[in-house]
C-alpha cells in the first residue's frame, strides 16, 4: 500500500494536479511516525510511510492546508473520512482545494500502546500478516495484532470511507462494534459510583490540552479556556471542580459533532478514557433522536442543531432516572 | 553501602512514613506510574519512570502566592504559606535528579524564589538506579549516569535486595533513621549491576546523539534556520511536552477573584501556548513556528549560553513518548545538527 500511495502522490505532484501531499513521515523509531507535508518526489521517497503506526488523523490539518495556494492531496483512513466530512459540513475546509484519497486500515497501534503491553526498549517493529514482531533491547517478542491494538481500533465502527475523490484498495463495511459496552456499564453504576469513576480518571488530568488541540471537532479560533476575557480561562485546573468543568464543557461542545475518531484518548498522556464521555452523548443522541452518526453524511442535519416536533422534551431527564 | 531485603521494603516505608511525608511512584488506574503519598498497602511501581516528573514536588503545577483581602479601604496582604513539612521523595531516577540542579539555577538565583527554596530545603531525595532503560532514554548524552544516580541517598534494587548509599548529610540522617532495618554490605552486587546497566546504556539508540554546535555560539544561525518551519508543521501547540518535562520551568501568575479579595497564584505555563508571554500588544511569537522554536532554543541554546554550557534537558525521553504528533527534542537536535556544521 505504501508504494502505491507514493506512486500516486508522485504522479499527482508531477502533473501539477496537487501542490502538496499530507501524509505520514517516518521517525527515529519504528513507531514515532509524524504527520507531515511533502512537496516533492524526493521528500516522498525519503520519508513517506504508511504502516501500522499511522494512527494520527490528518483531517484537522486540512483547515490550514486547504487555505494554501493550490491543491492538497490527503490520505484518509476510514475513520478519518468521518472527521473530514464533518469538517466540510461545518465549512471549515475549502473542499475545492483538497484531493482526498481513501486508504484501507487494519487498525493502528502506537508506541504507548506497545509499552503498555510490556514491550520496553523498542528498537524496531514489523507486522507480517497478523503477527507483530518487536525487536527490543531486551530480546525479541511477538504478539498478535489484536493484542496490541488500542481500544478505538478494537471497537472500530467502520472500515467504509464516507467521502473521497479516489480510493486505493478495497472499501470496507460499517461494522457492528461494541463501542457502547463500557458506556452501558457506566450507566448501570449508581450516581456515586459513576462520580467516583470520573473523579478518579479526571484527577490525573494535567491540562495539557492535547485532547482539545488534536480534536477535529475543536476548531474554535479561540477557545474559551484560552480567552482571558471569558472569565474561565485556565492554564491549570485550580480545583477538582474546574478539572471536571473543562472536560464536561468540551464534551458538550462537541456533542452531535464528535465522530468518535478516538484521537482524544490516543493523545492523552495520562490515558484518561475521554472517548467514553463523547460516546455517552452519541448513545444518548441515538436513543433520543434516532440513529445518527456525525460525519456520515455532510448534508444531514445534526439532531442537536435541528428542530422537529418529535424532539425529546427536557422532562426526559426525569423519565430516564435523573434527580428532580 | 547498606542493604535491606525487599521483603522488608514496606517496613522501611512505614518507618520513614511515620516520621516524614513519603512519596513514591505507584501504578495509577491506567497502569502508569505516578508519585503518591505512601500509605500501608502501596507498592513501589516497576515502571522505569513516572509520567509526571518529580519537579512537581518543588515546582507544583499550581501554587498560591499571596492573598489580598479587602475591607473598606484597607487591603490586608496575607502570605498563604503554612510551615513546609519535611518530606522524602523515593525512587527518583537519575534524569529527574539532575533536573533539580537545572531548576535550582533558575529558582535559586538572585532573587531567590523562596517558595521553591523552602521545598528544596525540606525535601530528601532518594534516587533509584535504572536497570532497563528505554530506547527513548538519552540521559548519558548529558553526562548523567543512571547506574550511579545522584540525590541525598542513592539506591539499587538487585534481585531481592535494596542497596542504599548516603551522599549528603540529609542522606546520612535518613539512613540513621532507617538503621534498625539495615545491614552493611552490597558493594559487589551493586558494581555487577552497574556494569550490566552500562552495557545496555552503550547500546541505546540515542546514546550517540550529538549536540555539537548547540549552545550560544551559533545562536542567530540556529534562530534563523529555515528548518523550524518544517519541524513545527505538525505541532498542535498542546503543551504536553512542556508539562511532562522535568526541566520546563515557565510559569504564569494570575489573579483569582475570591469575592472579598484576590488570590494570586502561579501555574505552569507553556511556550507552546498562544498567550505565552503575552503583552499589551499581543504574543511576541506570532505563529506556532516561533513558539515551537522557543522551547528548543531555550533548552539547547539559551540555557547553555547562560549556564556555562549546561543544557536545559536531561534526556528523560518523556517528550519523545508523549508528544501527540511524535515531534521532540531529539528530532530537532538532529535536524539542526546540519545547520551548524
Ligand atoms: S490530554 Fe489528557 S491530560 Fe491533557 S488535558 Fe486532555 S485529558 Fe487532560
Ligand atoms: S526536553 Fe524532553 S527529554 Fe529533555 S528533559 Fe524535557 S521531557 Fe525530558
Ligand atoms: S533517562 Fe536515564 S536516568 Fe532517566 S529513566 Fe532513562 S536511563 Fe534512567
Ligand atoms: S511538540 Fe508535541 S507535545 Fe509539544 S506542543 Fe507540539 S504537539 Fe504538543
Amino acid at each position: 500500500m505504501q508504494e502505491m500511495m507514493i506512486a500516486k502522490a508522485r504522479e499527482l505532484l508531477k502533473s501539477g494536479a496537487v501542490q502538496r501531499v499530507l501524509g505520514w513521515k517516518a521517525g527515529e523509531f519504528a513507531y514515532d511516525v509524524e504527520p507531515a507535508v511533502f512537496e516533492s518526489a524526493q521528500e516522498l521517497e525519503k520519508s513517506f510511510v504508511y504502516n501500522d503506526f499511522c494512527g494520527s488523523n490528518l483531517s484537522k490539518y486540512l483547515i490550514a492546508q486547504s487555505r494554501k495556494e493550490g491543491k492538497t492531496l490527503v490520505f484518509l483512513k476510514p475513520c478519518d473520512t468521518y472527521s473530514f466530512s464533518q469538517l466540510l459540513a461545518e465549512h471549515r475546509i475549502v473542499r475545492e482545494n483538497v484531493y482526498a484519497i481513501g486508504i484501507p486500515c487494519q487498525g493502528k497501534t502506537d508506541g504507548e500502546t506497545l509499552k503498555g503491553k510490556g514491550f520496553t526498549g523498542i528498537l524496531s517493529a514489523q507486522c507480517e500478516g497478523d503477527t507483530f514482531t518487536v525487536h527490543t533491547l531486551y530480546g525479541d517478542k511477538t504478539a498478535a495484532r489484536a493484542d496490541v491494538l488500542p481500544e478505538r481500533c478494537l471497537n472500530c465502527k467502520s472500515k467504509k470511507h464516507m467521502i473521497y475523490d479516489e480510493l486505493l484498495g478495497e472499501d470496507g463495511e460499517v461494522l457492528d462494534s461494541h463501542r457502547f459496552d463500557m458506556v452501558e456499564k457506566l450507566e448501570k453504576m449508581t450516581p456515586d459510583e459513576r462520580f467516583a469513576f470520573w473523579r478518579g480518571e479526571l484527577s490525573r488530568c494535567i491540562r495539557c490540552n492535547a485532547c482539545r488541540n488534536v480534536c477535529p471537532a475543536c476548531t474554535c479560533e479561540k477557545c474559551v479556556f484560552d480567552n482571558d476575557a471569558s472569565g474561565i480561562a485556565q492554564k491549570a485546573a485550580a480545583d477538582s471542580f474546574e478539572e471536571n468543568m473543562f472536560h464536561i464543557i468540551r464534551a458538550f461542545h462537541v456533542a452531535g459533532r464528535c465522530t468518535d475518531c478516538g484521537e482524544c484518548s490516543r493523545v492523552c498522556p495520562q490515558n484518561i478514557p475521554l472517548h467514553l464521555l463523547n460516546r455517552k452523548f452519541i448513545k444518548d443522541i441515538n436513543e433520543l433522536y434516532g440513529a445518527y452518526q456525525a460525519g456520515e453524511d455532510p448534508d444531514a442535519k445534526s439532531p442537536l442543531t435541528d428542530y422537529t416536533m418529535n424532539d425529546a422534551e427536557p422532562g426526559i431527564v426525569y423519565h430516564r432516572g435523573g434527580n428532580q | 553501602m547498606k542493604q535491606l531485603s525487599l521483603e522488608k521494603l514496606n517496613d522501611l516505608f512505614a518507618l520513614i512514613g511515620q516520621t516524614e511525608a513519603l512519596y513514591l511512584p505507584v501504578d495509577d488506574a491506567a497502569g502508569q506510574a505516578a508519585y503518591r503519598r505512601w500509605q500501608p498497602g502501596y507498592t513501589l511501581s516497576k515502571a522505569l519512570n513516572t509520567v509526571r516528573s518529580a519537579k512537581d514536588f518543588f515546582f507544583p503545577q499550581t501554587e498560591n502566592l499571596v492573598d489580598f483581602k479587602m475591607q473598606g479601604k484597607s487591603i490586608e496582604v496575607i502570605d498563604p504559606r503554612t510551615e513546609q513539612e519535611n518530606f522524602v521523595l523515593f525512587g527518583v531516577r537519575a534524569c529527574d535528579a539532575r533536573s533539580f540542579s537545572i531548576l535550582d539555577k533558575v529558582f535559586l538565583a538572585d532573587p531567590v524564589d523562596t517558595y521553591y527554596q523552602s521545598r528544596r530545603e525540606h525535601g530528601t531525595i532518594v534516587t533509584l538506579a535504572c536497570t532497563r532503560p528505554e530506547e527513548t532514554c538519552f540521559c548519558t548524552v548529558f553526562g548523567i549516569d543512571p547506574a550511579e544516580p545522584a540525590g541525598d541517598v542513592s539506591c539499587w534494587i538487585e534481585e531481592n535486595t535494596l542497596f542504599m548509599k548516603a551522599n549528603t548529610p540529609k542522606g546520612d540522617a535518613l539512613l540513621t533513621l532507617a538503621a534498625p532495618l539495615l545491614s552493611e554490605g552490597g558493594d559487589d552486587a551493586v558494581a555487577a549491576q552497574q556494569a550490566a546497566t552500562r552495557s545496555v546504556l552503550a547500546r541505546l539508540p540515542l546514546a550517540k546523539l550529538s549536540l555539537d554546535g548547540m549552545g550560544g555560539e551559533s545562536m542567530l544561525k540556529l534562530f534563523d534556520s529555515d528548518k523550524w518551519a518544517e519541524l513545527s508543521q505538525a505541532c498542535i501547540g498542546c503543551g504536553t511536552c512542556t508539562f511532562v518535562c522535568p526541566t520546563c520551568q515557565c510559569y504564569d501568575i494570575k489573579d483569582f477573584n475570591t469575592g472579598d479579595g484576590v488570590r494570586r497564584f502561579r501555574c505552569w505555563d507553556s511556550c507552546m501556548y498562544s498567550d505565552f508571554t503575552r503583552m499589551a500588544h499581543g504574543n511576541p511569537r506570532l505563529t506556532q513556528r516561533e513558539r515551537f522554536r522557543q522551547r528548543f532554543m531555550h533548552k539547547l541554546v539559551y540555557f547553555p549560553a547562560n549556564n556555562h554550557g549546561e543544557y536545559g534537558c536531561v534526556g528523560c525521553g518523556r517528550c519523545l513518548s508523549k508528544c501527540p504528533v511524535s515531534m521532540n527534542i531529539v528530532k530537532v537536535a538532529k535536524a539542526l545538527e546540519g545547520e551548524v556544521k
